[in-house]
């Protein structure tokens, strides 16, 4: 975490005429109440955080948490109203025009909710679009969206309008897109949300598949729990332009900070999303059988397997040394105990 | 009380309208005053007062104040007039170069300017002019006379017919298919047949330089309210009224500062058709999703790829509907603009209706229409082409339009060619038939219009003298007898319960301008017969509207028609009702009513079919019968667009009034004709067409403040 590639430092976003005014006055601590008596509406209220390269972290909220102005912030289409952000190092609010749009061209890439394809252009030209304003030649740049074309799999489609394409088809189309100048930061705003859910699901996994390969630093909006917990290394949560937690999706899980986070949590079937990592018992003990399960499995996986054993189950990483262990009523525990504590 | 309680509103209302009444019976008429026919009011009467404002005398007949408002305003179109005088004629001299006589010449800066952007129109005018049909003076404008002399083949031969025609045949297939195709080289055959190819191209090549030069300018100021609120704003009181002023008020003082002819006309044109454009630059700007501006920029778009790369492509339809508008305001233009020297069919328009040689208007109007259509479905099949792709085309499949062309070209220059031998010593039918040169059919009409005058007078008489002195007369003096403190309360109270303190300001201040102007009684007269033509065409459309709606088929043809009449400049309306029923009033009442008719038809028809099929089979499902469903349901929700048909119902009937002045009535339109002859006429005609918009900005607002708020009310808003 040395060297984070996106940090924002106490980030403020308010809409309103005085809205500057209103924050320097407010020393920081903003209320939205007052703010909003005042004709002021809260976006984004003092959001901390750093994302590291290669990191994928997952901003999530409900409609209206602001979790889409924040993500404007940092690709500056708003401008934030207070705070600082560093994109590799760089202030963003200090930079000018010309070279905020050389940051566009080169480091960022950003995939929308409504797929905001080019009618007028077919899908090769749409991908290519981003190239051409560049100033990269024309042929350079067709075959290069070629390449983007073929790697979201629509080849056989190139030269098809936007209007000709199904949903997913256009979502691939804003994909490839946003990747066609290889930034390093990706940016995703609901990039699946108007998707059917079999397709969500398919791009989903054709996402991480993506990712896999590409290994860039990204901020993904969702405002669906399971989507996130599916894709993210770390999880934000957001309410009312503030983040409630800022965490690994297991220590959501586990232990979620606020009451409003745990509702999320509630409903989630934890053996899908814990990893045997995560309820494990790093102090090796004596009683232990013959199996052997590998830390970073998903409990849904190997459930079945050590519910079987009497004994208590051995955890081994990758070079096969062991780390802990797990018995089967732990896993009996995860699963089922202790969700509604409360109750 | 149970009852007030229950509506208010409708009590409101009555109250209104009985304080109305009370006040009408409660003020008497003055002795003195008789509705003043003619111009008597710039003669000195011993009955007249008078005022001096700014310098300037203003006279008047005195009434009671709570009678007839005295014209406070009367000063304005005099000091209208005499600041454009002064700015024409004396503000700003500066020393120019004078080409022909070689020397500095003092002038006027804004002679000067406008002097040079007459000579510029002209030129442009005249080089497309010279293309279409041939001619010298674009060469010699480039060379001179001397030269053209000594080489006599220099001059432009013109395109014959025959190219034109199958030019536009080929552009409309390519934009649309073959029926428009057809219908562009019959039409364009048909023109030339007729002998109305000169006075056509004529036309044409008005609009071929007003339209673009508007378009322009259009896109650009569309642009810069996109990008400025403060340019919005400033354009936005401007573009209000250019869409309620009647279109050749503005002829007037174009007169004054441009003088006779095509290129005044050119720029006047441009002043009309421009606010069309802008507004749906806006529009189409407007209605881009924010997401597709955001990819735009995270491309790395700077402003001015973001304009011309992302924004107007992805707006493209409705700034193509743009050009289709600009393009009819430019057609409609070209033939109102008769009126200040414009040549073409509209010129020839006028002369056979001054002639009343109706057989030859009807040519004149037919080509007109047949233009009109072909003008409209052309521009709105280029809105609504969507780009194909042809990558992978050959180089023949791509170009075989143009290369058609090329053909054709040559076709119609051997074409020529051969005619030369074929009409030796008469006209070259095949390179351009002179102007009623060609078969005619006028005589066939007018024995026609004959016939039916000689047949059918006695009927058509009784009927015109019945509804003039039955209907008209009655309906005018009502009007007449109305005392204005009384309408002024009547207007303001009706814009206060419908829009509140705003609507009513707005509506007073609208009043006010006409109250305190001069012409208060003729602005009564207007509103009369635009009353009477509006209320006939809502009864006949809203009626035509619902029983078209009852059928998928009728309804989409109804709308055809619609758009078909839509097209038509409003002066071709006159014709056959002159036809008909000679020079009366009657005759500009039913040109009002017929043209009236087509936006209450119209938006009764889509009212009713924006309502959500949801909602239908909802109703259905409750077991309601068709007439229940009509009423209960359909009528509700499609009520607040049909009253924004009734809106445009009032534009319309208030563009044909005061176009009907050209047949000779007695209100604010037969003014703005005289002012159009009248050497201090521009103030005067400007400010009486101001009057008439805000005639038609008062039932505007009060409509649109309505529908807003009713559609609020059904939340579909």
């Amino acid at each position: 975490m040395s060297n984070p590639v996106i940090k924002c430092e106490s980030v403020y976003k308010i809409f309103g005429e005085n809205a500057k005014k209103m924050l320097q006055d407010s020393n920081g601590n903003v209320d939205a109440k007052t703010f909003q008596k005042n004709g002021c509406i809260v976006g984004v209220n003092n959001a901390s955080f750093e994302v590291s390269k290669g990191e994928m972290l997952v901003v999530m909220g409900l409609s209206g948490s602001g979790k889409s102005t924040l993500l404007r912030c940092i690709s500056r289409l708003t401008d934030a109203t207070g705070g600082k952000i560093f994109i590799e190092g760089q202030d963003l609010l200090q930079l000018n025009n010309k070279e905020l749009i050389e940051l566009r061209r080169n480091k960022m890439g950003m995939v929308f909710q409504s797929f905001a394809l080019l009618p007028h252009k077919t899908v090769v030209e749409n991908i290519a679009f981003p190239l051409q304003i560049k100033g990269i030649k024309t042929e350079d740049s067709i075959s290069k969206a070629m390449d983007m074309v073929k790697l979201v799999g629509l080849d056989g489609r190139e030269n098809y309008f936007p209007r000709e394409l199904s949903g997913g088809q256009q979502q691939r189309v804003g994909i490839a897109r946003s990747l066609a100048v290889e930034p390093d930061i990706w940016f995703l705003d609901e990039p699946f949300s108007a998707l059917d859910p079999l397709i969500r699901k398919e791009m989903q996994d054709e996402f991480l598949r993506l990712q896999d390969k590409l290994q860039k630093t990204i901020m993904f909006i969702t405002h669906d729990f399971d989507e996130a917990l599916k894709l993210a290394d770390r999880i934000a949560i957001m309410k009312d332009g503030i983040i409630e937690q800022l965490d690994t999706p297991a220590n959501i899980v586990l232990n979620p900070a606020t009451e409003y986070v745990r509702k999320f949590t509630e409903e989630v079937p934890r053996e899908k999303v814990l990893l045997i990592e995560d309820v494990m018992d790093p102090s090796t003990t004596e009683n232990i059988g013959n199996l052997r399960v590998l830390r970073d499995e998903i409990i849904e996986n190997v459930a079945e397997k050590i519910l079987t054993q009497e004994k208590t189950v051995a955890v081994i990483d990758n070079n096969n040394k062991i780390v802990g262990s797990i018995n089967p009523t732990k896993i009996i525990n995860t699963v089922f105990g202790g969700r509604k504590n409360n109750n | 009380m149970e009852f007030i309680k229950k509506y208010p509103k409708l009590f409101q209302w009555l109250f209104l309208l009985i304080v109305f009444f009370a006040l009408c019976f409660a003020i008497d008429v003055p002795e003195t005053y008789k509705f003043i026919r003619g111009q008597a009011e710039f003669v000195k009467d011993p009955n007249q007062s008078s005022y001096i404002f700014l310098g300037k005398e203003v006279r008047y007949y005195a009434f009671d104040v709570f009678w007839r408002l005295p014209p406070l305003l009367g000063w304005l179109p005099i000091w209208i007039n005499d600041s454009l005088f002064f700015i024409m004629n004396e503000w700003m001299p500066m020393e120019f170069w004078n080409e022909d006589t070689q020397e500095f010449k003092t002038r006027p800066l804004v002679l000067q300017i406008s002097r040079g952007l007459t000579a510029f129109m002209t030129f442009l005018i005249e080089l497309i002019r010279e293309i279409l049909l041939g001619g010298l003076e674009t060469i010699v404008a480039f060379t001179s006379w001397d030269w053209i002399d000594k080489n006599p083949w220099a001059e432009l031969p013109g395109l014959p017919w025959t190219i034109v025609a199958a030019g536009a045949a080929i552009l409309s297939y390519k934009l649309s298919g073959k029926g428009l195709a057809l219908f562009a080289g019959l039409t364009m055959v048909y023109i030339s047949l007729f002998g109305q190819w000169k006075p056509s191209m004529q036309t044409l090549s008005f609009i071929l330089v007003a339209a673009p030069l508007s378009f322009v300018f259009g896109l650009g100021l569309g642009i810069a309210a996109f990008k400025s609120k403060r340019v919005e704003k400033a354009l936005y009181p401007i573009l209000l009224v250019m869409q309620t002023m009647p279109q050749y008020a503005v002829l007037v003082p174009a007169l004054v500062l441009f003088g006779v002819g095509d290129h005044a006309a050119v720029i006047i044109t441009m002043v009309v058709a421009v606010p069309p454009m802008i507004l749906l630059t806006l529009l189409g700007l407007r209605a881009i999703p924010p997401e597709v501006i955001e990819a735009g920029r995270m491309s790395g778009c700077n402003n001015w790829q973001l304009m011309f790369k992302v924004l107007i492509p992805t707006a493209r339809r409705d700034i193509l509907i743009g050009v289709n508008q600009v393009i009819m305001v430019c057609f409609s233009m070209a033939v109102i603009s008769a009126f200040i020297g414009a040549k073409g069919l509209g010129f020839n328009l006028l002369l056979a209706l001054n002639q009343l040689n109706i057989g030859l208007a009807l040519e004149a109007g037919l080509c007109i229409s047949l233009i009109a259509i072909l003008l409209d479905k052309m521009s709105l099949a280029w809105a609504n082409k969507q780009t194909d792709y042809f990558g992978n085309l050959t180089f023949f499949q791509r170009n075989k339009n143009i290369l058609f062309f090329c053909a054709t070209i040559v076709i119609g220059i051997v074409l020529a060619y051969i005619g030369t031998f074929l009409f030796k010593g008469s006209f070259n039918y095949l390179f351009e038939v002179p102007h009623n040169k060609g078969i005619s059919t006028a005589d066939f009409w007018n024995k026609g219009v004959d016939w039916i005058f000689d047949t059918f007078f006695i009927y058509i008489k009784a009927f015109n003298t019945w509804l003039i002195q039955e209907v008209l007369q009655p309906m005018r003096a009502l009007y007449l007898r109305m005392p204005a403190v009384a309408t002024l309360v009547l207007v303001v109270g009706a814009g206060y319960l419908i829009g509140g303190i705003r609507s009513a300001l707005v509506v007073c201040a609208l009043t006010l301008f006409i109250a305190l102007s001069p012409w208060w009684d003729r602005a009564l007269v207007t509103t009369y017969m635009a009353t009477f033509g509006v209320v006939i065409s809502c009864i006949i459309g809203f009626t035509v509207g619902t029983l078209c709606f009852q059928n998928k088929n009728s309804a989409k043809f109804m709308l055809g028609i619609c758009d078909i009449f839509q097209t038509f400049p409003s002066f071709v309306y006159l014709i056959p009702v002159m036809m008909l029923f000679g020079i009366t009033d009657t005759s500009v009442l039913i040109a009002v009513i017929v043209y009236a008719t087509i936006p209450a038809t119209r938006y009764t028809i889509e009212g009713l079919r924006s309502v959500p099929s949801g909602l239908h089979d909802a109703a259905t499902m409750s077991g309601v019968n068709k007439f229940q469903r009509l009423t209960k349901i359909e009528f509700p929700l499609a009520f607040p667009h049909m009253m924004l048909g009734l809106n445009q119902t009032i534009v319309f009937a208030l563009f044909m009034v005061i176009i009907g002045a050209f047949i000779g009535t007695e209100d604010l339109g037969q003014y703005i004709l005289k002012a159009l002859s009248d050497k201090n006429g521009a103030g005067i005609g400007l400010t009486l067409g101001i009057c008439v918009a805000f005639i038609g900005l008062i039932f505007d607002n009060l409509i649109r403040t309505w529908v807003d708020k009713r559609k609020k009310h059904l939340g579909i808003a």
